[in-house]
């Protein structure tokens, strides 16, 4: 493998710090104003992040001068001892490029829209100091020179998003999920915290160039621990399987907050992880598999769960899911398929976002109602949002030649690709979840905007103000063409990072490939309107066991609930019962048996010093009993 | 015989410091009942700060206090790691000193008058309006003494008089609440009990090492410890018992459960006296003598440390998680933090340094969270149940900022101290070949987040009660208490590199 250098950032491009820094400034500012900002704040909020959207194209345009299109720059020296060494480092390459304008140009778009969406919401400010907080730590996440620095965005981007999907504090449900949101993120944490202490422990770095270059020097099962860590830690954060359920809870927040973090950037932060440590994965086979085999499997899951709900939100948060899981099963296939999970991953931030601010819209109309078997006939009362949801309809499904078409269907034709069976099954896996999102995605469109009105006696639909459509419709132009606009050059963009890849063929060719692809995505879609086109019931039927163990998320909280759950009342069922009686109890049964002593007189406070002296004196034979055992070794 | 040569200037920080007692206690005799507060928060503040600045006169120091010609005495040793403890020693209890003298948020005091009154009698009713005693301040300036020469402490026996220095007038401090005086009482009377207890395993151990070693030198045992014909069981019962006492002091499982009661009976400032300096001391006797005393025999320990150390992180996690009281929460988490330390003492050498910054960080923080803890009250008591707390972001907005802080500190969340000390100490383990123990670290530590962002949502996301309690206004005293902690909280976590160099570089014990 290359040498992998970063060169040092010159000229503008060492000024990349300010791209994180106006976003934290405008957070910082909200807060600290308080009150007295509420008029001007979400004002404030949008320009941060419009500022930033505008020295990213700069930047972008500069780096792409660059000879090795990678600029460093080191800010200061985090923590220094002996032979590690963290820096507070920012690295701007191709990758962090793209990620750098999806965040501030999409985010830009969401938080214009915000204003319009929170307008009576009495805390508006506020929502707008987390959401710059968020966009400041989402980029440090991606700017990161080093994995400590992405760590730190890590954290940040879920602890902003614990915020705002909480932000709705009078819900209930809303606490809930920003507690479940908030558990699954540690689990991810661990994750990523084991594999920086694995890479501190084999290479004793944690800057990317020294990991990635002291990679190939790792034994084969330390690659695949680190592989396996750093995956642990992204399904956490992007929602796949086993970790998937907290996703669609999250859409509790507020929906530009679920467009912005749980479509756009931070779920597919993931990615992003599996990506950049794309020289670990490409060391180990096992690992790669695994996330082929995750990916194909969430895939799946996401698309058949997201055929039998009824809340909007939910479906488009489940098929978050699915989709992710193809970015998954793209950067898992490794070569030249990393490019495509990317390139999938852009354009399912403007397709996803257009497709949730959209049902914001609404929503906004429907008196915050979601159930889509309360909607119908909405096309020729909200017109701009009509289209542009069609828009997003179109290209999430990928008819040609909409954004899905040139994003998904090059990532079934490399799964078909991989080798041997694998290639037969991850390729029929995503085959088949094209269809069943053709399906899913149709029947959302249709009982949304078509067939017969079923609507609740008190609402009255109106069209969203210009604040609210002027981003969908440019959404809406981005979900259209951004696929077909990004396919090639961004491929080419992506080379430094990725390596340069020749394209080979296995099972089909891609134009078969293309072909099968298209086939079913029509079909699947007109079932969907055929079955749908005359609305549907108001009410959920009884339905055949596969339809009700989708409605209950194929089983993932009933598995939650199990292996989770309830070990963990237990547990601190357990903990309260040892900590009021147990070791009292266990003690003193022992102090009365070493004594002699067999009546306890009540629960005396000097019962109680002579328990824990027993406990200490216990600990003291033991510890000598166990050093006298290494003797007799 | 050649003449005594004492290092005065080394001495000095543990002569001022002791002086100022006695003259702490000269003052309960002369100065009237009504103007000693002041004088003798004033001679405590004093003689802390100059202490302060007489460790950091010392800095660089690598030598005995004692020595006659050309041999040193090796009870006292100034080197590295002794110099920064004891400095950390020093501006802690400044801060829990400041804590000691708040008279505002409750009326003359946390501490009692007289602590001969009977609890609850009519003549302690009639106490309750009146001021604390004064006597705290010499008191708590003989147990800060006391942990200064522990942490520099270089042969067994000084090692104990500085332990028993330490002890006695913690066991006072804790009976001598205002408030809940029977809790008091009892909490100090199984603290003085079990610690007398504990003390007794030190003299074992010690006998049973002078046995081995024919000396109780840290730097002779470590020399016995290669070279001694003596049988090594000596050794194994003396490493062992030696290890309960100094683990009994650190908190960690199963030598702990004092920790919770005598958390929670004690006056807060006593708590934050102890969770801050008492771990500091007590990590600092700790890193010493499994550094310089029985370095050579780590072989032998290795396996009976790592055990109680995953023992301590589990257990203090797995607790932590049902706790319903803040104070017991704290108490938990201080034992949980002891089982990550203990990762720093058995990974010897090249985590001293980590292991000392992690001391700093998780002082500062503690002392700042119980700091909070002392303001929030319902009426004249402390507001100690979580459900209490629920909904004071509400009405109390900046006391909620201020302690969410401080948990997601203790949480372990990047930009605050307990982020960059664990994440530092944790890499030290690392390298030191412990990736086992830092595996369950990052485990318990995860878990232990849980209870931590249970409190912040407590505080932010649920709706204060009607007969909510009130935060009360501290006076300057606790205001900076608060105030330094989230400074230095913060600091540590956004800048750790100045006291990182400064740790690092005073991480190397003296060599024999």
């Amino acid at each position: 493998m290359d040498e992998v250098t970063y060169a040092p950032a010159t000229g503008l491009l060492s000024w990349t710090w300010l791209l994180i820094a106006l976003p934290a400034a405008g957070a910082a500012i909200l807060l600290l104003t308080g009150r007295r900002s509420d008029r001007w704040g979400h004002w404030l909020g949008v320009a941060t992040v419009g500022g930033a959207f505008a020295l990213a194209l700069a930047m972008f345009s500069g780096l792409s001068g660059l000879d090795n299109k990678t600029a460093a720059t080191d800010l200061f020296t985090f923590i220094s001892v002996g032979e590690l060494d963290i820096q507070a480092s920012l690295l701007l390459d191709p990758l962090s490029g793209v990620f750098t304008l999806l965040i501030t140009g999409v985010g830009f778009l969401i938080h214009v829209y915000a204003v319009g969406y929170m307008a009576e919401d009495d805390d508006r400010r506020k929502f707008f100091a987390y959401f710059n907080l968020f966009v400041a730590a989402m980029l440090i996440l991606v700017l990161g020179g080093n994995y400590f620095m992405t760590f730190i965005g890590w954290e940040g981007v879920g602890l902003a998003s614990y915020l705002l999907i909480a932000f709705w504090q009078a819900k209930p449900s809303a606490a809930t999920a920003g507690k479940k949101a908030f558990l699954t993120n540690r689990v991810a944490d661990v994750g990523f915290l084991l594999a920086m202490f694995v890479m501190i422990g084999a290479v004793g770095s944690l800057d990317f160039a020294e990991v990635f270059n002291g990679a190939g020097e790792l034994s084969d099962g330390m690659a695949l621990a680190l592989g396996l860590l750093l995956l642990a830690a992204a399904c956490g954060k992007s929602g796949q399987w086993p970790f998937q359920t907290w996703l669609p809870d999250a859409m509790e927040g507020p929906t530009p907050v679920s467009a912005l973090i749980h479509a756009a950037t931070m779920v597919t932060a993931g990615v992003y992880l599996i990506a950049r440590s794309n020289p670990i994965f490409n060391l180990n086979e096992t690992a790669q598999t695994v996330v082929v085999a995750i990916g194909a499997l969430t895939l799946l899951f996401g698309a058949i769960v997201g055929c039998a709900k009824d809340d909007i939100k939910r479906v488009l948060a489940w098929s978050t899911v699915s989709q992710i899981g193809y970015m998954f099963l793209a950067v898992g296939l490794g070569g030249g398929a990393y490019a495509l999970g990317i390139i999938h991953l852009l354009a399912h931030g403007f397709f996803k976002a257009g497709l949730f601010l959209g049902s914001g819209s609404v929503m906004h109309a429907m008196n915050d109602q979601t159930d889509i078997r309360r909607f119908g006939g909405l096309w020729r009362v909200m017109p701009w949002t009509y289209a542009t949801f069609a828009a997003g309809w179109v290209a999430i499904i990928g008819l040609f030649p909409f954004s899905g078409y040139f994003s998904k269907d090059p990532i079934i034709a490399a799964a078909f690709a991989r080798e041997g069976w694998e290639g037969w099954v991850a390729g029929g896996a995503a085959l088949l979840g094209a269809a069943l999102t053709a399906f899913y995605m149709t029947r959302l469109f249709v009982l949304t905007f078509h067939g017969p009105k079923r609507w609740t006696d008190d609402v009255h639909p109106h069209e969203s103000p210009a604040i609210m459509t002027g981003p969908l419709v440019l959404l809406g132009l981005g979900s259209l063409a951004a696929g077909g606009l990004m396919a090639t050059p961004v491929a080419e963009w992506l080379v430094p990072v990725f390596g340069e890849h020749e394209e080979h063929h296995g099972h089909l060719t891609h134009m078969q490939a293309t072909i099968a692809t298209t086939a079913v995505v029509i079909l699947g879609a007109a079932l969907a309107i055929l079955l749908f086109r005359g609305g549907t019931d108001e009410v959920p039927r009884a339905a055949a066991w596969p339809v009700r163990l989708a409605r209950a998320d194929l089983g993932g909280e009933a598995v939650n609930r199990g292996l989770f759950e309830r070990p963990g009342r237990v547990a601190a069922g357990a903990s309260v019962a040892v900590d009021a009686r147990g070791v009292d109890g266990i003690v003193n049964g022992l102090s009365a048996a070493v004594g002699g002593t067999s009546r306890r007189l009540g629960r005396l406070q000097t019962g109680f010093v002579r328990s824990y002296a027993l406990s200490i004196l216990s600990g003291a034979v033991i510890v000598v009993a166990a050093l006298m055992v290494v003797v007799i070794q | 015989m050649s003449e005594m040569h004492i290092d005065w200037a080394g001495l000095s920080p543990m002569i001022i410091v002791f002086a100022a007692a006695f003259v702490g206690l000269l003052f309960e005799a002369v100065v009237p009942k009504t103007k000693r507060l002041p004088v003798q928060v004033a001679l405590a503040i004093a003689a802390l700060a100059a202490a302060f600045i007489a460790v950091a006169a010392n800095a660089g120091k690598s030598a005995t206090a004692f020595s006659t010609g050309e041999t040193d005495i090796g009870s006292v040793v100034l080197d590295g790691p002794g110099l920064f403890l004891q400095g950390t020693i020093a501006i802690l209890a400044l801060i829990a000193v400041l804590l000691l003298a708040e008279q505002r948020t409750t009326k003359g005091g946390d501490f009692v008058n007289e602590a001969a009154v009977v609890a609850d009698s009519a003549a302690d009713v009639a106490q309750r309006r009146e001021p604390g005693a004064t006597e705290i301040f010499p008191l708590a300036l003989f147990a800060v003494g006391g942990m200064m020469m522990f942490v520099v402490s270089g042969d067994l026996l000084t090692m104990f008089v500085a332990l028993e220095m330490l002890s006695l007038p913690l066991y006072l401090l804790c009976g001598l609440a205002k408030r809940r005086r029977l809790i008091s009482q009892e909490a100090a009377l199984k603290y003085f009990l079990l610690g007398a207890f504990a003390s007794a395993f030190f003299v074992y151990g010690m006998a049973m090492l002078y046995g081995f070693a024919g000396t109780i030198d840290l730097n002779g045992i470590n020399q016995a410890g290669i070279s001694s014909g003596e049988p090594r069981i000596l050794l194994y019962i003396g490493v062992g018992m030696l290890a309960v006492a100094l683990l009994f002091k650190a908190a960690a499982v199963p030598f702990h459960m004092w920790t919770p009661d005598v958390y929670t009976g004690a006056p807060t400032p006593v708590t934050a006296l102890m969770a801050g300096c008492v771990k500091v001391a007590a990590f600092g006797g700790l890193l010493r003598v499994f550094n310089v005393g029985l370095e050579s025999s780590a072989w032998d320990w290795h396996m009976i440390l790592t055990v109680i150390a995953i023992a301590t992180m589990i257990g203090g996690a797995f607790f932590a998680v049902t706790q319903r009281n803040i104070k017991r929460l704290l108490a938990y988490s201080s034992i949980a933090n002891a089982g990550y330390l203990l990762i720093g003492v058995i990974a010897l050498g090249d985590a001293v340094g980590q292991t000392m910054f992690y001391l700093a960080a998780y002082g500062f923080t503690v002392i700042a969270a119980f700091a909070v803890v002392s303001l929030v009250r319902d009426g004249d008591n402390e507001a100690t149940d979580l459900s209490r707390w629920a909904g004071l972001g509400k009405n109390s907005p900046g006391t909620a900022v201020i302690f969410t802080i401080l948990m997601l500190a203790l949480a372990g969340i990047p930009f605050t101290s307990g982020f960059t000390a664990k994440f530092g100490l944790f890499s030290a383990g690392v390298e030191a070949g412990e990736v086992g123990l830092v595996v369950v670290g990052v485990i318990s530590s995860a878990i232990l987040a849980f209870p931590y962002l249970r409190v912040v949502v407590l505080l932010w996301l649920n709706e204060p009660a009607p007969d909510a309690p009130t935060v009360n206004l501290p006076s300057p005293m606790a205001g900076t208490v608060v105030a330094a902690g989230v400074a230095a909280t913060i600091l540590l976590g956004v800048a750790p590199g100045f006291l990182l160099d400064i740790a690092s570089q005073a991480s190397t014990y003296m060599a024999n």
